[in-house]
């Protein structure tokens, strides 16, 4: 069942290109959205229908070798939500019916690209998946064909390449140890032959590969330009899933099924992860840009999120992937958030503005849910996963990273703050006052992530126990 | 051995000569040339299916697309371009040497490799992988060529209706 998640985006978007585009394009919206829900569905509700086939009635007709595991739902759950608010996003700002239409295709494209990275159990196929999701990116990126978009997305294929030659070369080195691609295969390979110089080569380039995709600092120098000149919607889907399934996803997935926790690399991902903090935390502090602030906050969440891995422990390893979802919630909601001002002001210029939030009110409300999450707010979701990484932290024996990241936290409430204060309180500008919220394409998905970032963090302390039991299988425990 | 070193620095001095040279043209002939080398080096470690596609698509296909769209642009004067390459000397004058270092590097270190590749899993013919065992790469690589002509088309059909 799982391939449809691969090849249903895809065949959506080669149907849709199939003549009768007249008629494709005014269902492309339609069909768009009816498969993001499917696949949240397929997800969510374990007695839904699709999740009824028989997996050998497509074993006949398709022979993938795929897996799912608790992470790999929590990231495909993700794919579904994001895409969705992206979509909705999109038909705001796009006015062009062809711009919105090859938009929507190539969402489709990378969709089926990172559903099928999330679902490899082949370090070859999920490089392949990697680079679809890295070729719709730059397209995303370059949408517009503006000056700083198509400079955003020149960033990107650059430090990509770097990335995807040091990838290709771990993949040679791995195969060159065990004969295979396969995970399991180059587990063992490397259970047998423990402290190779060459496996610690391999394991080297790839995670180094996978810091760059994942805009860790000090390999980030893509993404606030690519994240602040993309257009709206693409940065609501970079921002929102594209950065952690092609890195934190890719970087988790080969740690737990091939290369194992050692403690030279629990050290690395460390202190990895807390420079990425602390420092993305301090560079969002100093930004007057709203959508570049933002970046900058990613590359700090995604520190965190690199911090619950680097403890190795199923707790950390919980963790992080509920970071990976509130994020991925939050941070969707605040890029729409200032999607939303750009377009009513006309500027990202947070020294511009204030007093917004009397004039945009469900903007305003739903920014300051999103900024409380990030910044750890109790009873909002971001609490919980912060909570949850900086107990692993400890209990795992990594005081001091423990109170890095309590520090970076309250820097995250610090920039957030100033952001708040800037931007939606204090005396509204003459200039402004005849500003409007957005339309309700817009204000729709941000109800819905508010609600979600409220719901989460109110019912979670319910399911929390069986969320963090059910990572004990994906360390092999 | 001999030859195999022969064409090893045959292919380092080619790529640096493809990243260092002022004319885009120029770079896309080296990039083919590479490609050529790399097709030799294919074929002389018996993975003849592999250096067929390298030969047809990276020194073919790949050149052909860059110098058609390389003609499509505005060339550099005599001027321009003298300064282009004064001033990509001037950044990348090290690039030969860190090549030089990292060449010494890995041959110091190739001692301790002592990896010698294990027997494949399978010896089933070129077809059977790519239909029956590497199917998911298959569609994986459908998918990268239907979004590469897609982006294409997009991009310079938008652009093309703009101007």
């Amino acid at each position: 069942m799982h391939a449809l998640l691969i090849l249903a985006p895809f065949l959506g978007s080669f149907i849709l290109n199939l003549p009768f585009r007249k008629v494709n394009k005014r269902l492309s919206f339609g069909v768009c959205a009816a498969l993001f829900l499917l696949q949240m569905a397929v997800i969510l509700i374990p007695d839904f229908g699709l999740n009824k086939i028989n997996p050998a009635a497509l074993a006949n007709i398709f022979n993938f070798d795929l897996g799912v595991d608790a992470l790999s739902k929590v990231m495909l759950f993700c794919i579904g939500l994001v895409a969705l608010v992206t979509l909705c996003t999109n038909s705001l700002f796009l006015k062009d019916s062809d711009d919105k239409f090859n938009f929507i295709n190539v969402l489709l494209i990378a969709v089926s690209g990172m559903n099928g990275i999330v679902l490899a159990k082949d370090i070859f196929s999920l490089y392949v998946f990697l680079e679809i999701t890295a070729v719709a990116s730059f397209i995303l990126i370059a949408f517009n064909r503006e000056e700083l978009g198509l400079e955003g997305a020149f960033k990107y294929i650059l430090l990509s390449s770097i990335a995807t030659v040091l990838m290709i070369a771990g993949i040679a080195l791995f195969f060159l140890v065990s004969g295979s691609t396969h995970f399991a295969a180059i587990h063992s390979a490397l259970l047998a032959q423990d402290k190779s110089l060459l496996i610690n080569l391999a394991i080297a380039l790839f995670v180094s590969a996978l810091f760059i995709k994942g805009g860790l600092m000090p390999f980030h120098g893509w993404l606030p330009d690519a994240y602040s000149s993309a257009p709206a919607a693409s940065s609501v889907f970079l921002a929102g899933i594209v950065t952690k399934a092609a890195g934190v996803y890719v970087l988790i997935r080969i740690l737990v099924s091939i290369a194992g926790f050692s403690l030279t690399l629990k050290s690395v991902l460390l202190f990895v992860g807390a420079f990425s903090a602390i420092i993305g935390a301090i560079a969002a502090l100093t930004q007057t840009d709203f959508k570049r602030m933002l970046s900058y906050s990613s590359i700090s969440q995604i520190g965190y999120i690199i911090l619950g891995v680097g403890t190795g422990t199923v707790l950390g390893l919980a963790g992080a992937a509920l970071h990976i979802f509130n994020h991925a919630v939050f941070k969707s909601l605040l890029f729409m958030n200032s999607a939303a001002v750009e377009k009513a002001l006309g500027t990202r210029d947070i020294s511009k503005m204030g007093g917004l939030g009397s004039q945009m009110p469900v903007t305003g409300l739903t920014s300051v849910l999103g900024s409380l999450s990030c910044a750890g707010i109790p009873p909002l979701a971001g609490f919980w996963s912060k909570l949850i990484i900086i107990i692993a932290l400890w209990s795992a024996g990594f005081k001091t990273y423990a109170v890095i990241a309590i520090l970076g936290s309250v820097l995250t409430l610090a920039y957030f703050l100033s952001l708040q204060r800037s931007v939606f309180f204090g005396k509204l500008n003459a200039e402004f006052k005849n500003i409007k919220e957005a339309g309700f394409s817009l204000l729709f998905p941000m109800i819905l992530l508010g609600v979600i970032t409220l719901g989460v963090g109110i019912f979670l302390p319910l399911v929390l126990d069986k969320f963090i039991l059910s990572f004990n299988a994906v360390l092999g425990g | 051995m001999f030859l195999d070193l022969i064409i090893l620095i045959l292919l380092v001095i080619a790529a640096l000569w493809t990243v260092m040279t002022r004319s885009l043209l120029r770079a896309s002939l080296g990039l083919a040339l590479v490609s050529a080398i790399l097709t030799l080096i294919m074929f002389n470690m018996d993975a003849s299916l592999a250096a067929v596609f390298e030969l047809s698509v990276c020194a073919g296909l790949i050149p052909v697309l860059f110098i058609s769209v390389i003609s499509l642009t505005q060339p550099l004067t005599f001027k321009e371009a003298v300064e282009h390459m004064r001033s990509r000397m001037a950044r990348f004058w090290e690039l030969p040497l860190i090549v030089l270092i990292l060449g010494v590097i890995l041959v110091l270190l190739s001692a301790k490799f002592k990896a010698k590749l294990p027997a494949l899993e399978t010896q089933a013919s070129a077809r059977f992988v790519l239909w029956h065992l590497r199917q998911l790469d298959l569609l994986g690589q459908i998918i990268i060529l239907f979004g590469g002509v897609f982006g294409v088309a997009v991009l310079f059909k938008e652009r093309k209706k703009r101007g």
